[in-house]
C-alpha cells in the first residue's frame, strides 16, 4: 500500500506528500481513526486528499494510507432493512447515539447461502451464484460481481448458514488466476454498474398518488425532480411516494436534510406495511442518511452511494426507486468542497462541472437487461431545493435538462394545505404520451381524452380566475361558471389527496381509474344539462357534488359497491336536473349531446 | 484541569480575525487556544489550518490591540470546551460561557464539545408530544411538538420578544408531568441590544420562571466572532440540562440575524468566495449544526426544543437567513406587520406558518381527533378568504355573492377572534375558538371536514 505524509490541512481538505503511487479518486485512511478519505487531485510530489469525517486534531505528519482501490462501498445481502451514512457505513449501532469520527464497516452477519452453481460451471460478472435467504422467505440473489473475469466455479460452498465475509465460492478465472468470492463485493461508487442492455420504459413506476400517475405519470427506469421552496412538501411527497410505490426496493437518500425526518421516517417504516408483500415497508427500504450537520465531504458522496447500491438490486432483477432529498444540498456541497480548493466558481459559486455531475446521476436510472439476462430498473426522483423558491437557480435549471418529469411544487397551493402542491400548469411528464396503452390494459380506455380534459380545465380556470377578479364570479356567463366548478372539482376531488388519510393516501390504478371515470361522467352530464339551461349552481347544490368533492376521503380501495352507488346517484341527480330543465324549458330543449 | 502547552514569540503575522504562528509545537486541527497579549488580555481562538512551518489561528474575539511581541498563546490539546454541572439553573454567562453573574464559577461534571456532535439519525426518538404554548395560532394551527425546532420569522418592530416571553412562561406539556422541576428554559441572546436582554431577564424573573432559566448573553456591543460562539453554548448547555439531567428544555435563541451577518463578516475576513449576497455558501450547513441540535434521543428522558428568532431583512421572506432557517427547521412561523398594526396580538401571518411535525402530535390519542381536519379546514376557509378580498378590493363587497361574503366574514372573525387573544387559551379553548369561527360558513363550503365531523362540532 503506497502512504503519504500529511504537510498542509484545512477543514476537510489536506494535501500529503506521496512515499509510492497514489490515483485519482482512490480511497485513503487517514491517521490513527483511519478516517475515510478520497484523493481528488494528484501531482508527481503532491496529493490533496477529501476527508469525509470530521478532521478535528489532525496535523502535518499525519499518516495518509491508500486503499488500492477507488472509493467503493460493500453491497451484500445485510442492507435491506437499515440505515447507513453517506458512505454505506451502518449507523443503527445504539450504544453511543452520537456519530463520531472513524466510524467502522459493522460487523459481519450471517445469512442462509443455497448455491445455484456447481464446480465446473462456467460463471461470468452478474451471473447468480446462489440464493441469499433473509427474514420470513424472502431471497436475494447472489450474483458474481460485475468485474469478475470470466472463468469456471472451482468449489462451492453447500448451502447452509455462512457470515458475509465468508469465502463460499472460488472462480478459476480465464487469465489462469483464481478469485475467492463471499456473498459481498466492494464496487466504486462513482462507477456505473455494467447492464447487458438498456431497455425502453414502456410502463409507468406507479406512486399511488393520483396526480403524479393520472397526470404526470413516470416511467418505470425514468428520472423525475420535484423543484420546490420551503414547506411546499418536496419531503413529504418523497416519503409517501416512499411508502405506496409500486417498487421492490426502495433506496431513500436523505442528503443534508433533517435528523427528525429520518427518525420519523425510521419509525413509520417499521409499522407500515407494503400493500404488496404484506410486510413492513421497512424490509423493502434502505436508508442512507446524511443530515445538515454532518460532514459535508459524505454528502457528495452519499448520491453516489445511494445509486450504487439501486444498482445493484437492479442488478437482481428488481425494480428499484431512488429518492434523493435533497440534490440541491448535494450539489451545495459540491460548492463548497470546490471553493475549498480554490477553484474558479461559475453560476452562483458553483463549479462549472456541476451540470455534467446532475448529468452523470440522472443517467444512471434505467430499465435493463441485466448481465444475467434480468429485467430490473433504477427510477430515480430528485427534490430541488431552489434558494428563495426561484426557479432560475442553476440546480433547478441545469436538473431540468436532464429529467424526464417534473412536479412543481406551489407555495400557494401549500399555504392553502392543498397537497400534494403540484402546480399543474408548471409541471410535465414527457413519459406520459408512452403510457396511454398500459392505462388502457387497466381498462381506463379514456385516459389519455380525460387526462387532457382535466389539463384544459385547469388551464382555463387559471385564465378565467384573472377575468373573476376584474369583473367578479357573478357577472361571468354560465359556460365560465361551469368552467370554474368542474375546474374545482378537478382539483379538491381528485388531485387534492392527503398523504395522512388512512383512506387516502394511496390510491390503486383501479381506484383511479374509477374516480377519473366519475368526474368525467360529471363533466359531460354538466355540459349536456347546461346546454339545456341548468345553472352551474343548481350543479353545485347537489347532494352527489359533495360527495364527489369528498370521495377520496370517504371510499376506500376496494370498495367498488360505494362507487357504484355514487355512480348512480350520480345518473340521479343529473336526470332529476334534466327533467327538470325539461319541465322548464318545456319541449323545445335540444337533446343532451354524447 | 489538562495540562496546557505555552508557546512565547511565536506570532508571526496578523491579518483580521487571523494570526498566523510558527509551528513549533506539535499541535491538531479546530483545537482551541488562548491568545494572551503583553497587556494579559486574553482572547480565544482556534486553529484552522496547518501546513508545516505555520499554524493559522482564527481568533474568536476581537483582535484590535493584538500586538505579536509578548504574545503568549496556550495550547488546549483539544477542541473548545463547555465545562457544565449542576448548578446551571437560574446563572447569566456572556457568549464563551464566562459568569456574568459575579456568580462562582460551575462545577465542573462534565466537559462538552461547543460545537455538539451529530445525533446519529436511527438514535432519535421522533418528536410526537404535543407542547402547549398558550397561543391558538401556534397550538391550533401549527402544533409544537416536543423536540422540534420551529423558529418564529419576525421583522424589526414586532412583538417577537414578547411572544417568546410567553412562550416560555407558560409552555407545558399536557397530561401533568410535573413541570417546575422538568422544565427548564436556556435563553441565548445574540447580539441584541441590552433592553431586550433586560426585558427577558425581568419578565421571567416577575413570573418566577428565572430560577429554571439559563441566560446567555452575546450584547450587541460584544465582538461580532462571539456571536458564532454565544448559541454554541448556550445549545451545549441545552443539550447537557436535556440528555444528562432529563430535563425539557426550550431554547430561545434571539437574534439569529446577527448570527448570520457574524457569519458573514467572519467569512469576508477570511477571503472566502461569497455565495449569495455575500454570504458564505456554507451558511446553510453551519446553520444546519445549531438547528440540527434539538431533539430527542431514544431511551433518553429528556428532550431539546428550539424556539430560534429572526427579523427578516426588509421583512423579505426570501433573504438567505430566513430562506435557508426555512430550509433545516420544521417549519416558521411568521409575524406580519398589518396584523401588529391593527393590534392582533399574536400578528401571525398563518398562511405562510407551518409545522411539518404537526402531524405526528395532533390527532387521536394526542390532542383531539378531530384537530388536523379543523386545522386544514381552517387553512383552506382563510386561503380562499384571502382571494375573495383581493377580488373584493376590484368589484367591491357588492359584487361578490353570498357565499363569498361569508368568506369576507369568517376572515374577520379569523383574524380578530380566533389568531387574537388576550390571554393564554388552553388547547380546548383553542379547539372551540377554531369551531366558532367556521359556524359563520355555510356547510356546503366545509369539503375538509366529514359530515360525521360537521354534525358533531356545528350541529345539523
Amino acid at each position: 500500500m503506497s502512504t503519504a505524509t500529511t504537510t498542509w490541512i484545512n477543514g476537510p481538505v489536506l494535501r500529503a506528500r506521496p512515499d509510492g503511487t497514489f490515483r485519482l479518486r482512490e480511497a485513503v485512511a487517514v491517521g490513527p481513526q483511519r478516517l475515510l478519505g478520497e484523493v481528488i487531485r494528484i501531482a508527481r510530489d503532491e496529493i490533496v486528499v477529501q476527508v469525509y469525517e470530521d478532521t478535528s486534531g489532525l496535523r502535518p505528519g499525519t499518516p495518509v494510507e491508500g486503499r488500492g482501490q477507488l472509493l467503493s462501498v460493500r453491497l451484500g445481502p445485510g442492507l435491506l432493512g437499515r440505515i447507513f451514512d453517506g458512505l454505506l457505513r451502518p449507523l443503527g449501532d445504539p450504544a453511543d447515539p452520537y456519530v463520531t469520527p472513524g466510524l467502522g464497516e459493522g460487523s459481519a452477519s450471517t445469512f442462509y447461502f443455497r448455491p445455484l452453481c456447481t464446480p465446473g460451471d462456467a460463471l461470468a460478472a452478474g451471473q447468480p451464484l446462489g440464493e441469499i435467504g433473509l427474514v420470513e422467505g424472502a431471497v436475494q440473489q447472489c450474483l458474481a460481481p460485475p468485474d469478475l473475469v470470466p472463468g469456471t466455479v472451482a468449489e462451492v460452498a453447500g448451502a447452509g448458514e455462512y457470515r458475509d465475509d465468508e469465502v463460499i465460492c472460488r472462480v478459476r478465472t480465464a487469465n489462469g488466476a483464481s478469485r475467492d468470492l463471499t456473498m459481498c463485493h466492494e464496487w466504486p461508487v462513482r462507477l456505473p454498474r455494467p447492464v447487458a442492455a438498456r431497455l425502453p420504459s414502456d410502463e409507468p413506476m406507479v406512486t399511488g398518488q393520483r396526480i403524479i400517475d393520472c397526470l404526470f405519470p413516470i416511467a418505470r427506469g425514468g428520472t423525475g425532480a420535484i423543484p420546490g421552496g420551503f414547506g411546499t412538501g418536496k419531503t413529504v411527497l418523497l416519503e409517501t411516494v416512499a411508502k405506496w410505490c409500486a417498487a421492490d426496493v426502495i433506496v431513500y437518500v436523505g442528503c443534508g436534510e433533517r435528523g427528525n425526518e429520518m427518525a420519523g421516517l425510521l419509525g413509520e417504516f417499521v409499522e407500515l406495511v407494503d400493500p404488496r408483500s404484506g410486510r413492513p415497508l421497512l424490509e423493502r427500504t434502505v436508508v442512507i442518511a446524511n443530515t445538515s450537520n454532518m460532514p459535508v465531504s459524505a454528502r457528495e458522496a452519499s448520491i453516489y452511494t445511494g445509486i450504487t447500491v439501486a444498482e445493484y438490486f437492479r442488478d437482481q432483477g428488481l425494480d428499484v426507486t431512488l429518492m434523493a432529498d435533497s440534490t440541491s444540498r448535494w450539489a451545495e456541497a459540491l460548492r463548497e468542497v470546490s471553493g475549498r480548493l480554490g477553484e474558479l466558481p461559475g453560476e452562483a459559486g458553483y463549479p462549472a462541472y456541476l451540470s455534467s455531475r446532475l448529468a452523470d446521476f440522472y443517467e444512471r436510472a434505467a430499465r435493463v437487461r441485466t448481465l444475467a439476462g434480468n429485467q430490473g430498473a433504477v427510477t430515480v426522483l430528485g427534490a430541488v431545493s431552489p434558494p428563495s423558491g426561484d426557479f432560475s437557480e442553476p440546480v433547478t435549471n441545469h436538473t431540468r435538462r436532464y429529467v424526464g418529469c417534473l412536479w412543481v411544487l406551489d407555495a400557494q397551493r401549500a399555504q392553502a394545505r392543498f397537497y400534494p402542491a403540484i402546480h399543474p400548469l408548471q409541471s410535465y411528464s414527457l413519459a406520459a404520451t408512452g403510457l396511454a396503452r398500459w392505462w388502457h390494459g387497466q381498462g381506463c380506455t379514456r385516459w389519455e381524452g380525460l387526462r387532457r380534459r382535466f389539463l384544459t380545465l385547469i388551464e382555463e380556470q387559471a385564465r378565467l380566475e384573472r377575468m373573476a377578479r376584474i369583473i367578479g364570479r357573478d357577472a361571468m356567463p354560465e359556460r365560465q361558471r361551469l368552467t370554474l366548478l368542474c375546474a374545482q372539482l378537478v382539483e379538491q376531488a381528485f388531485l387534492r389527496q392527503s398523504a395522512f388519510s388512512p383512506i387516502d393516501r394511496y390510491a390503486t390504478p383501479a381506484r383511479q381509474a374509477v374516480m377519473m371515470r366519475l368526474i368525467g361522467r360529471f363533466i359531460d352530464g354538466a355540459e349536456a344539462l347546461l346546454a339545456q339551461g341548468v345553472a352551474p349552481e343548481r350543479l353545485a347544490a347537489l347532494p352527489v357534488f359533495r360527495a364527489l368533492m369528498r370521495m377520496g376521503e370517504e371510499i376506500a380501495e376496494g370498495d367498488w359497491e360505494r362507487f357504484s352507488e355514487l355512480d348512480q346517484a350520480l345518473t340521479a341527480g343529473l336526470r332529476e336536473l334534466e327533467s327538470g330543465a325539461a319541465d322548464g324549458a318545456g319541449a323545445a330543449a335540444p337533446p343532451a349531446a354524447g | 484541569m489538562y495540562a496546557r502547552l505555552v508557546g512565547e514569540e511565536l506570532a508571526q503575522r496578523a491579518a483580521g480575525p487571523l494570526l498566523f504562528l510558527h509551528r513549533r509545537v506539535d499541535v491538531g486541527l479546530n483545537e482551541a487556544v488562548e491568545v494572551e497579549d503583553a497587556d494579559g488580555r486574553v482572547r480565544l481562538g482556534r486553529i484552522a489550518a496547518l501546513d508545516t512551518e505555520t499554524i493559522t489561528v482564527e481568533m474568536l474575539d476581537d483582535t484590535a490591540g493584538l500586538a505579536l511581541a509578548g504574545t503568549r498563546v496556550r495550547f488546549f490539546g483539544e477542541p473548545l470546551r463547555f465545562h457544565v454541572g449542576p448548578g446551571l439553573l437560574g446563572r447569566i454567562f456572556n457568549g464563551i460561557g464566562q459568569p456574568l453573574d459575579g456568580g462562582p464559577p460551575l462545577p465542573a461534571a462534565r466537559a462538552y464539545r461547543v460545537d455538539g456532535l451529530p445525533i446519529k439519525p436511527s438514535a432519535r426518538e421522533a418528536p410526537s408530544e404535543f407542547l402547549e404554548t398558550g397561543f391558538t395560532a401556534i397550538d391550533l394551527l401549527n402544533s409544537l411538538v416536543r423536540g422540534q425546532k420551529l423558529p418564529l420569522f419576525s421583522g424589526g418592530g414586532l412583538p417577537h420578544d414578547r411572544i417568546a416571553v410567553d412562550i416560555a412562561c407558560h409552555a407545558r406539556l399536557p397530561g401533568g408531568r410535573a413541570r417546575e422541576q422538568d422544565f427548564a428554559i436556556v435563553f441565548a441572546g445574540i447580539g441584541i441590544p441590552h433592553d431586550s436582554a433586560e426585558l427577558f431577564r425581568s419578565e421571567m424573573e416577575r413570573s418566577g420562571a428565572l430560577a429554571r432559566t439559563v441566560l446567555f448573553l452575546n450584547l450587541a456591543s460584544d465582538s461580532s466572532a462571539q456571536r458564532l460562539l454565544a448559541p454554541r453554548f448556550a445549545l451545549t448547555a441545552a443539550e447537557y440540562l436535556a440528555f444528562s439531567e432529563g430535563k425539557d428544555v426550550l431554547v430561545i435563541l434571539t437574534d439569529l440575524t446577527n448570527y448570520g451577518e457574524a457569519l458573514r463578516e467572519v467569512s469576508a475576513s477570511r477571503a472566502e468566495v461569497p455565495s449569495r449576497k455575500g454570504y458564505p455558501g456554507y451558511m446553510y450547513s453551519d446553520l444546519a449544526t445549531l438547528y440540527e441540535r434539538a431533539g430527542r434521543i431514544r431511551g433518553r428522558p429528556g428532550s431539546l426544543t428550539q424556539l430560534p428568532i429572526l427579523t427578516m431583512p426588509n421583512d423579505d421572506i426570501t433573504h438567505p437567513i430566513p430562506d435557508l432557517t426555512g430550509y433545516i427547521t420544521e417549519g416558521q412561523i411568521v409575524l406580519d406587520r398589518d396584523l401588529h398594526r391593527r393590534d392582533i396580538y399574536p400578528p401571525v401571518r398563518v398562511l405562510p406558518s407551518l409545522s411539518r411535525l404537526m402531524k405526528d402530535g395532533t390527532g387521536k390519542g394526542r390532542t383531539d381527533a378531530d384537530h388536523p381536519a379543523l386545522a386544514a379546514q381552517l387553512y383552506a376557509a382563510y386561503a380562499r378568504t384571502q382571494q375573495t378580498r383581493l377580488l373584493a378590493s376590484v368589484v367591491g363587497e357588492e359584487g361578490l355573492s353570498a357565499v363569498d361574503r361569508s368568506y369576507l366574514a369568517f376572515g374577520e372573525a379569523f383574524e380578530g377572534d380566533l389568531v387574537h387573544q388576550d390571554e393564554a387559551r388552553s388547547l380546548a379553548e383553542s379547539l372551540e375558538a377554531g369551531w366558532g369561527v367556521l359556524r359563520g360558513l355555510p356547510r356546503a363550503e366545509l369539503h375538509r371536514l366529514s359530515d360525521a365531523q360537521i354534525a358533531a362540532h356545528l350541529g345539523a
